[in-house]
């Protein structure tokens, strides 16, 4: 049996626009994933859970209401706290270029703006978790 | 990860989970560290959930595992498998399970994992019976399967659990589709979901009525007495309705199985099973590496432009 790539779409926070995370997760879905979709107004403590408990690859986080550079660090602190620092974790939605630098320096692999493709994404996922 | 198998004896999540991928991807450390662990297996409480889409299964297991931790003094642990179809194109799948399960992420008695079906067609994940195996050793008193949503013959999950629960939900069907074979004859344990509803008492009706004419007439065929009747209880996941009767059915289930002999019956033919399935895939495998270098795809080649039969092929392939 061929190695599945398996990825966990979470949106943390409060907002409830789950539009873009379920495009991702379908177009993830077409291109062969597994993909584990949480649903809305997930806490960091419960992404970090599913994350473990499902031993994903790569770990994507949808945030539309700004609260971004809370959020995201106190994912990564806690996947960290629970093994898995060395995952691949990408965040789509609204951030400025300014945040988009300082998440990249916190060890996020990619940042989504509005708009991008989501052959991109797959493109990404491919190439940073398929072993050369 | 490093000798996840003693690491998974200690506790660690993380190792179980490393596993149940391993096992999934049909990884020979997956089944070396199973050698290992195979002798803690077996003391677990299998409970399989299946029924139609939309009837409400994850709802329902959300509350059941819940109620299944008991009390927080001498708590119980549960795990939860959770399946979800492939897709038959690209291979991937969404695994939405966790969306109707969120009250169980922060519980630490409680761990959900999702598994797509790669392929396989009887409601359950390719790898589910190992997968519960891995569970076991983990050490969870609870292992609750939920299936992929079950038409009518998606009937595998009473091979793997030693209690079934059909979940229907009210308006899915009249009461000649409850009479059909199927689903609802591997029910230990029928719940109408959804009782909330309009219909919910019509369906629980119908669904008992078909329970009454099933009993009558195993009665005509066998000697020895059905001595499980299955209960027909309405629940509403939603509302945390019927959850305790549900529960209370499921303990007084155990304890049948446990005083008939059905509870060994069933915990070996899952085995059975199993090793039916591993011995089938090795022989296979082992049978088509000795075989003439192309000669299988000769054959399937002739029954494609229906030269021969697949029938005659295989009376070539007897010698």
């Amino acid at each position: 049996m061929k190695q599945k790539i398996r990825v966990l779409i979470a949106k943390p926070g409060l907002d409830g626009h789950d539009r873009g995370a379920k495009v991702i997760a379908r177009a993830l879905r077409d291109a062969g994933m597994e993909v584990i979709y949480t649903g809305l107004r997930q806490t960091p403590e419960m992404i970090a859970t599913a994350a473990l408990q499902e031993d994903v690859d790569a770990v994507g986080l949808s945030i539309l209401s700004g609260a971004h550079m809370t959020l995201v660090p106190r994912v990564l602190e806690l996947l960290k706290a629970n093994g898995q620092g060395e995952l691949c974790v990408f965040v789509g939605g609204i951030i400025p270029d300014e945040d988009a630098r300082l998440l990249r320096d916190m060890g996020i692999k990619a940042v989504y703006g509005p708009g991008t493709p989501t052959s991109q994404v797959i493109a990404d996922l491919q190439q940073i978790l398929q072993p050369a | 990860m490093k000798d996840v198998a003693s690491q998974i004896r200690q506790g660690n999540r993380l190792a179980l989970s490393c596993l149940l991928t391993w096992i999934e991807n049909e990884n020979p450390e997956g089944r070396a560290a199973l050698d290992e662990l195979f002798a803690l297996t077996g003391r677990a409480f299998i409970i399989g959930i299946t029924g139609p889409s939309g009837s409400g299964k994850s709802t329902l297991v959300n509350r059941l595992a819940i109620q299944l931790t008991g009390s927080p003094q001498t708590p119980q642990s549960v795990a939860v498998l959770a399946i979800d179809p492939s897709s038959p194109f690209s291979g991937g799948a969404i695994l939405g399970d966790r969306v109707r399960m969120r009250d169980l992420m922060e519980h630490p008695e409680i761990f959900v994992r999702s598994a797509a079906t790669r392929g396989a067609l009887g409601g359950l994940a390719r790898a589910a019976s190992e997968m519960v195996l891995a569970l076991e050793a983990g050490g969870f008193d609870f292992v609750l399967v939920e299936t992929v949503g079950a038409g009518q013959s998606e009937v595998d999950i009473a091979c793997l659990a030693h209690t079934t629960l059909v979940v229907e939900a009210p308006g899915l069907g009249d009461d000649i589709q409850a009479a059909k074979a199927g689903i609802l004859e591997i029910a230990d344990i029928l719940v109408v979901n959804k009782a909330d509803k309009n219909g919910a008492d019509t369906a629980a009706r119908s669904l008992a009525a078909m329970l009454e004419i099933g009993a009558d007439a195993a009665g005509l065929n066998r000697e020895e007495q059905v001595t499980w009747k299955v209960p027909v209880l309405k629940t509403s996941a939603l509302n945390d309705e019927g959850i305790d009767e549900l529960v209370a059915a499921i303990r007084q289930h155990r304890t049948y199985l446990e005083t008939s002999g059905e509870w060994q019956r069933r915990s070996q033919i899952r085995l059975d099973d199993l090793f039916e399935r591993l011995l089938r895939e090795k022989l296979f495998a082992e049978w088509k590496r000795n075989i003439q270098n192309r000669k299988y795809e000769q054959i399937l080649g002739e029954i494609h432009t229906r030269k021969i039969s697949p029938y005659q092929a295989l009376k070539q392939f007897r010698a």
